[in-house]
């Protein structure tokens, strides 16, 4: 295989000879390429143009595109253009090539930065009313979704919901239990580690037990709910929902909420409490256990301690955070699950809005909850 | 590196492929010569895709050989097989575009990989591409999630083209396209094979595509070639499922009478 050549032939009378040849193929495009751009920009004086194309042992649509572009700059010059020595398999090729307009109608360019700044902040606010018009829209269908399975219990898709625990819960239980555990020690380390400069190790069993139960407790559940089952359910619906599924579901004269996100949603929210309960006392067995080995605080005489500094109230607070949060969780995921458009990415923007989203509402309840429980003097 | 006229291009003997502990394959001899067009039919589920993916190395294969363009791919490294990949090209049933890639961006993808031309020439290929297929330019802002099934399959044969390529395996490609869509495919893959000279290995269930395009047609049945030929020895075959296929309730009078030629 030869490399691929345009020499440069006489220039008599203002006309001018070029000779290609060799292989005018995609492997010696990018040699090729400043060789043509070379001699068309070299000789603009010219008035004709004569490109002779008998020697070039292969050609392909890289070559044939390569000479006629340097053809339509020529022609374009007003200059006398032609090609000569094409070969008859060859002329198909080009007659193909040259049959295409080779270049994109322009874009048009909208406004200047200033308006497009004003433009993306105004685009921004205006998803902002679409995704809570849309988490309301979805609050209300599943509201409408639970009164028709309550007035027929037998639509329920109970077996769905089973898997739904199984995978969101019952697979979350260790993973939860490890991470709680280690919040509970760290704060117990902390806090010893703090308190002892004023000699009050003791107090940090009523900050291990107040502050896991009525917020690290759930906060952390959550946002690990969030980050595993959320993300998940997402991408399911999501994907779904690219292959038609959710749109076949629905000409069949099923909805998709009651059929697919119900289920979804009641094992979040039967879900999200057992591990709440489960994480917090995780973290109470961390907490007790750092401070016997670290602080030297006797495990009974923490238990005790336990027992003054908490109340049932600190335990239910947390736990009635817990079904909220597994509602919120589960919108916003089966929201943003329904949002997937056609590509791959959008799927994977969605997940990741779904995360992000949802654990920022999480804590957002939560601080409403503060608010709340502080106002009625819980 | 030109090969005669009449040499294979594909060259595959005794190939045999199990998927789990299922033998799909099972002793298949298959070649394709350079410039013709060949059809491969077969029941659904007999192992077309099967071939096709073990051809184009998705797939394991058990025992036999390969030869593409005379490299023999067991024994090939890494490189000279990435000089294989660089001269065949597939379309993909689905069209299998990169969704997060503008139609135009999915054409340059393997200009830019393999050739690292300059920016403007890489997009002027891409559009020549484009309207090489029979679209307009300016698809090549549109997305895959944009366009058509038609348009999609289009474009995939466009990024199918992008280098060039000496063969070209088509997985179906006029399945799902409307009536007018299909002819016109199937003379987009004719006037293909006659400007670039292309060899195409088009696995279809389309008859009258294969009727209109196929140069010669392999038929694929109990993990091997049952029989290959043209249209007209299929048509005078004995062979019942040749029959039934050939001569079922979808078949036309009029293929008896040879469109190419």
């Amino acid at each position: 295989m030869t490399a691929a050549t345009l020499q440069g032939g006489h220039v008599n009378d203002g006309g001018l000879d070029l000779a290609a040849a060799g292989s005018w193929t995609a492997e010696h495009a990018r040699a090729l390429e400043p060789l043509v751009d070379k001699a068309t920009h070299a000789n603009e004086t010219v008035r004709r143009i004569v490109i002779d194309v008998t020697r070039v042992e292969r050609l392909d649509t890289y070559g044939a595109w390569l000479i006629e572009r340097t053809m339509r700059v020529w022609i374009s010059r007003g200059v006398e253009a032609e090609i000569v020595g094409l070969s008859d398999s060859y002329g198909h090729l080009f007659k193909k090539v040259r049959a295409g307009a080779g270049k994109l109608t322009p874009l048009v360019r909208r406004g200047n930065s200033i308006t497009a700044t004003l433009e993306s902040v105004g685009r921004t606010m205006m998803a902002v009313v679409a995704d809570i018009l849309l988490f309301t829209q979805m609050a209300g269908s599943l509201v409408v979704a639970f009164l028709r399975v309550v007035a027929h219990p037998t639509k329920f898709r109970f077996t769905s919901m089973v898997n739904h625990l199984e995978r969101v819960g019952w697979h979350a239980v260790p993973i939860i239990l490890l991470i709680t555990f280690l919040i509970g020690s760290i704060l117990a380390q902390q806090g010893i580690f703090h308190f002892r400069t004023f000699g009050a190790d003791i107090y940090v069993v009523d900050m291990v037990g107040v502050l896991v139960l009525r917020e690290v407790g759930v906060l952390i559940v959550c946002i690990m709910v969030a980050g595993r089952s959320g993300s998940a359910y997402t991408a399911e619906l999501g994907s779904m929902k690219m292959r038609e599924e959710v749109d076949a579901l629905r000409t069949m004269g099923f909805d998709p909420v009651e059929v697919l996100i119900l289920p979804r949603i009641f094992a979040l929210i039967i879900t999200v409490p057992i591990l709440t309960f489960l994480g917090s006392m995780a973290a109470l067995y961390g907490g007790g256990v750092v401070a016997w080995l670290y602080g030297g605080i006797d495990p009974q005489v923490f238990l005790a301690r336990l027992h003054e500094s908490i109340s049932v109230k600190s335990f239910a607070v947390g736990m009635i955070k817990a079904p909220f949060m597994a509602i919120v969780i589960g919108l916003v995921a089966c929201v943003e699950g329904l949002q997937v458009k056609g590509s791959a990415e959008s799927l994977g923007a969605k997940t990741t809005d779904s995360v992000v989203k949802s654990i920022f509402l999480v804590i957002v309840l939560d601080g409403a909850f503060a608010i709340f429980f502080a106002s009625i003097g819980v | 590196m030109a090969l005669p006229p009449t040499e294979a291009v594909i060259k595959v003997q005794d190939l045999v492929v199990e998927l789990d502990t299922r033998r799909v394959l099972n002793g298949v001899k298959l070649d394709l010569l350079r410039g013709e067009i060949l059809g491969f039919v077969g029941a659904s589920g007999a192992g077309k895709s099967v071939l096709t993916r073990t051809i184009i190395g998705l797939l394991p294969k058990r025992e036999g050989l390969i030869e593409v363009l005379g490299v023999d791919l067991d024994k090939a490294d890494d490189r000279e097989k990435q000089a294989v990949d660089r001269r065949w090209g597939v379309l993909f049933q689905q069209g299998a575009l990169f969704s997060s890639l503008s139609a135009g961006k999915n054409v340059e993808f393997p200009i830019r990989e393999y050739l690292g031309l300059s920016q403007k020439l890489t997009t002027e290929m891409a559009i020549s591409k484009l309207e090489m297929v029979g679209l307009k330019p300016d698809v090549y802002r549109n997305f895959p999630s944009e366009l058509s099934g038609g348009m999609i399959k289009r474009v995939a044969l466009a990024r199918a083209l992008a280098l060039d390529p000496e063969i070209l395996f088509l997985d179906e490609p006029t399945s799902g396209l409307d009536p007018i869509s299909a002819g016109e495919f199937d003379q987009l893959i004719l006037t293909l094979q006659e400007t670039l000279g292309v060899s195409i290995f088009m696995v279809t269930h389309d008859l009258d595509s294969l009727h209109r395009t196929c140069d010669r047609i392999a038929v694929l049945g109990n993990g091997k070639i049952i029989e290959a030929g043209t249209m007209d020895q299929m048509l005078g075959s004995n062979h019942p499922w040749l029959k039934s296929y050939f001569h079922g309730a979808r078949a036309h009078d009029d293929w008896h009478v040879p469109v190419k030629g």
